[in-house]
């Protein structure tokens, strides 16, 4: 029996792993989710610890099934992130990746809002290091953005928060659902880091910005707590359904046609959540163990996925589709991995997303919400295509690039390779996931019917994908820029304030002009009267400058603020 | 590109056009075979819709389809430069205002 906080055992490293250098630096990192694995995975469900402050109870470590989970997630999820850090990672990387991969352990064990609170703006400020440490003008700008969105989201969690205070009298995060106002807000927040449509473009903004090894971390972490999130606190909700619906279709359009890998696997997670986000809105036993299984899921086979793009940014110095093909040649490993990777992403029968994706979609059937199946089906063929086949196509096969690079180092092979092995054996053995599921498991992902209509849609799916290919109607990979939701707030309001900044120049410019002759006609009455030979001259002189002085003021102040 | 100019590179198992066709083959078999076993296999069957022969396949099919077309007619709408971005207009507050031009492109043309 052990109630140590996981989340303070990752802090503890991180200072550790601060004053380190070398190799020490890179096993100590290593050794810290091992150590905490140790204690965390004794962790027993009903563990609690409360906290009196003022009048309110908050509690900061709850454990249940489902936080448990996470528990195990997010330890197996930091462990490969910092084993494929060990020839890449830095300091600041290896600090900030266990800093952030605690603020994702205190966010999962949060009892309360506060404590979830606290976590929430923990996870922005942690991680954005990840993304700075790339160096470049474009990734420290596009930190600064996501942390900006990062921030913001966690102000309106704790604006919603207070709010749920005062309609309900309690801080305690259990189901919150979206009747009040407080709810709406907290819904909002999460949904923000849950990357929904129209909130979502921050991921495909920086995640594709960061270092090889940040996005790996990234990748893991912050949308998964917000799955999390939503399973406890907005299960059965209708709006999910829709919103879940959306998600899962929208960014496969963005990333058939998007040049840089990685931002096609951001994409790809965006489409992959919304899958989870429908289980959540579905809010049945079957529903919810699907959500947070494809969520366990994802966190495995998106890391491979994203652990194989980063060995190639690293060997190649860029992951543009259009600059890249034949690196099976000299990648075989990275390219064995990442083919395991999309497979399991694709959901292909024995491999990890098939036993999770398909309680999902039969959940939505067995409710009969028949056009959010049918956005699945899409969904599920849609993803196949973009990453199941375009990312190791374009990356390992398509045209000889004429690149020829090292392998990926070891360490990187040996994390993916573990992470590859994780996917397999859960999509052979579902059994070890489900006995760990928060809610009763009732489910045969593996039947003929599911077997035989999944590899239906995902082999014809690569058939279109080769008609397209061979009648060269599939579109070619451009070094380009596809605009996103993200031009509102990148160019559009930008250039709006420019404008109105101008305007409002202008008509200052025009107010102080006006000011200006209008002072100038006063100041030739003026002479006239109180010049010396005018009649208050001679006898008010000091006096007058003093009091022009202060018109002058208050006409500028006017005409400087009016306008 | 370059790869036809390395005479004393091995050569690999896909650089043989026969071998991409043996792919493809086996793709074709496999989609025939999968279309019709649902002569032999009786589908359980939640909805009227997947009653329909085939019904699987062709929607995996025709929805790619129809998913790689549009994305191809969105792409005219939203395409730009690669360094659509990070020209110095970009409004990040605070971002390059100050004369510090960012990027290398700014400052590579100003000879």
């Amino acid at each position: 029996m052990s109630n140590l906080h996981p989340a303070l055992v990752f802090f503890a490293g991180a200072l550790l792993v601060a004053m380190l250098r070398g190799r020490a630096q890179a096993l100590v990192a290593l050794l810290v989710p091992i150590v905490s694995a140790w204690s965390a995975f004794q962790l027993t469900a009903g563990t609690e610890i409360t906290l009196s402050i003022f009048d309110y109870e908050l509690m900061p470590f709850r454990v249940d099934r489902l936080s448990l989970l996470f528990n195990y997630l997010f330890h197996i999820a930091a462990f490969l992130a910092l084993l494929f850090a060990w020839e890449a990672g830095d300091r600041l990387q290896r600090v900030s990746g266990l800093l952030y991969a605690g603020s994702a352990l205190l966010a999962v064990f949060a009892g309360d809002l506060i404590t979830l609170f606290v976590a929430w703006e923990l996870l922005a400020v942690t991680s954005v290091f990840l993304i700075w440490a790339r160096g470049t003008e474009r990734a420290n700008r596009s930190g600064m953005r996501y942390l900006i969105v990062q921030i913001l989201s966690g102000v309106i969690l704790l604006a919603g928060a207070i709010l749920h205070l005062r309609e309900t009298g309690s801080l305690a995060f259990n189901e919150i659902g979206i009747a009040t106002l407080g709810g709406k807000l907290i819904l909002l927040a999460l949904g923000i880091k849950a990357a929904f449509p129209f909130l979502h473009s921050w991921l495909v903004d920086a995640y594709p910005e960061a270092t090889p090894v940040g996005t790996v971390f990234l990748s893991s972490f912050t949308t998964k707590v917000a799955v999390y999130a939503l399973a406890r606190g907005f299960a059965g909700e209708p709006i999910l359904v829709i919103v879940g619906g959306a998600m899962a279709a929208f960014p496969i359009f963005f990333a058939v046609i998007e040049n840089d890998l990685r931002r096609v696997l951001g994409y790809s997670m965006i489409n992959q959540i919304g899958f989870m986000v429908v289980g959540v809105g579905i809010g049945t036993d079957l529903a919810l163990n699907g959500a947070v299984a494809h969520a366990f899921n994802d966190v495995l086979f998106k890391g491979v996925l994203m652990m194989s793009m980063g060995a190639v940014l690293y060997r190649v110095g860029h992951v543009n589709g259009s600059d890249l093909g034949g690196l099976y040649k000299s990648m075989p490993f990275t390219t064995v991995f990442c083919c395991v990777g999309a497979a399991s992403i694709s959901a292909f029968p024995l491999f990890s997303g098939f036993v999770s994706k398909s309680m999902v979609v039969a959940a939505v059937l067995h409710e009969h919400h028949i056009v959010v199946w049918m956005i699945l089906l899409f969904a599920s063929a849609g993803v196949f295509h973009h990453a199941g086949i375009k990312i190791p196509f374009f990356a390992f096969f398509s045209h000889d690039s004429g690149l020829r690079v090292k392998e990926a180092p070891k360490s990187m092979l040996f994390a993916m390779g573990i992470g590859a092995v994780l996917c397999i054996g859960i999509g052979c053995f579902p059994q070890f996931l489900y006995a760990r599921l928060p809610w009763p498991v009732d489910y045969v992902p593996y039947t003929g019917t599911h077997v035989l209509t999944q590899m239906q849609i995902l082999f014809f799916s690569a058939l279109a994908f080769t008609w397209l290919k061979l009648t060269h109607l599939y579109p070619p990979e451009l070094r380009a820029v596809h605009l996103d939701i993200d031009w509102l707030y990148r160019r559009a309001l930008p250039a709006t304030a420019r404008g109105v900044a101008m305007v409002a120049e202008r008509v200052r410019l025009f107010g102080a002009g006006l000011a200006l002759s209008f002072v100038s006609g006063l100041q030739q009455a003026g002479r006239h009267h109180l010049g010396p030979d005018g009649i208050f001259g001679r006898t008010w002189a000091t006096g007058s400058i003093a009091v022009w002085v202060a018109i002058l003021l208050v006409i500028y102040l006017i005409f400087e603020y009016g306008a | 590109m370059m790869s036809e100019n390395r005479p004393n590179e091995k050569q690999y198992w896909f650089d043989q056009p026969k071998n991409v066709k043996l792919i493809l083959r086996g793709l074709y078999v496999t989609c025939a075979g999968l279309f019709l076993a649902d002569f032999f296999y009786h589908r359980h069957v939640d909805e009227p819709m997947e009653k329909i022969f085939g019904f699987y396949g062709i929607y995996g099919f025709v929805s790619c389809v129809i998913l790689v077309l549009a994305a191809k007619e969105m792409r005219k709408l939203l395409i730009r430069k690669d360094d659509y971005y990070d020209s110095a207009e970009d409004g990040m507050p605070g971002g390059n205002a100050g004369g510090n031009p960012g990027g290398s492109k700014s400052g590579g043309d100003a000879p």
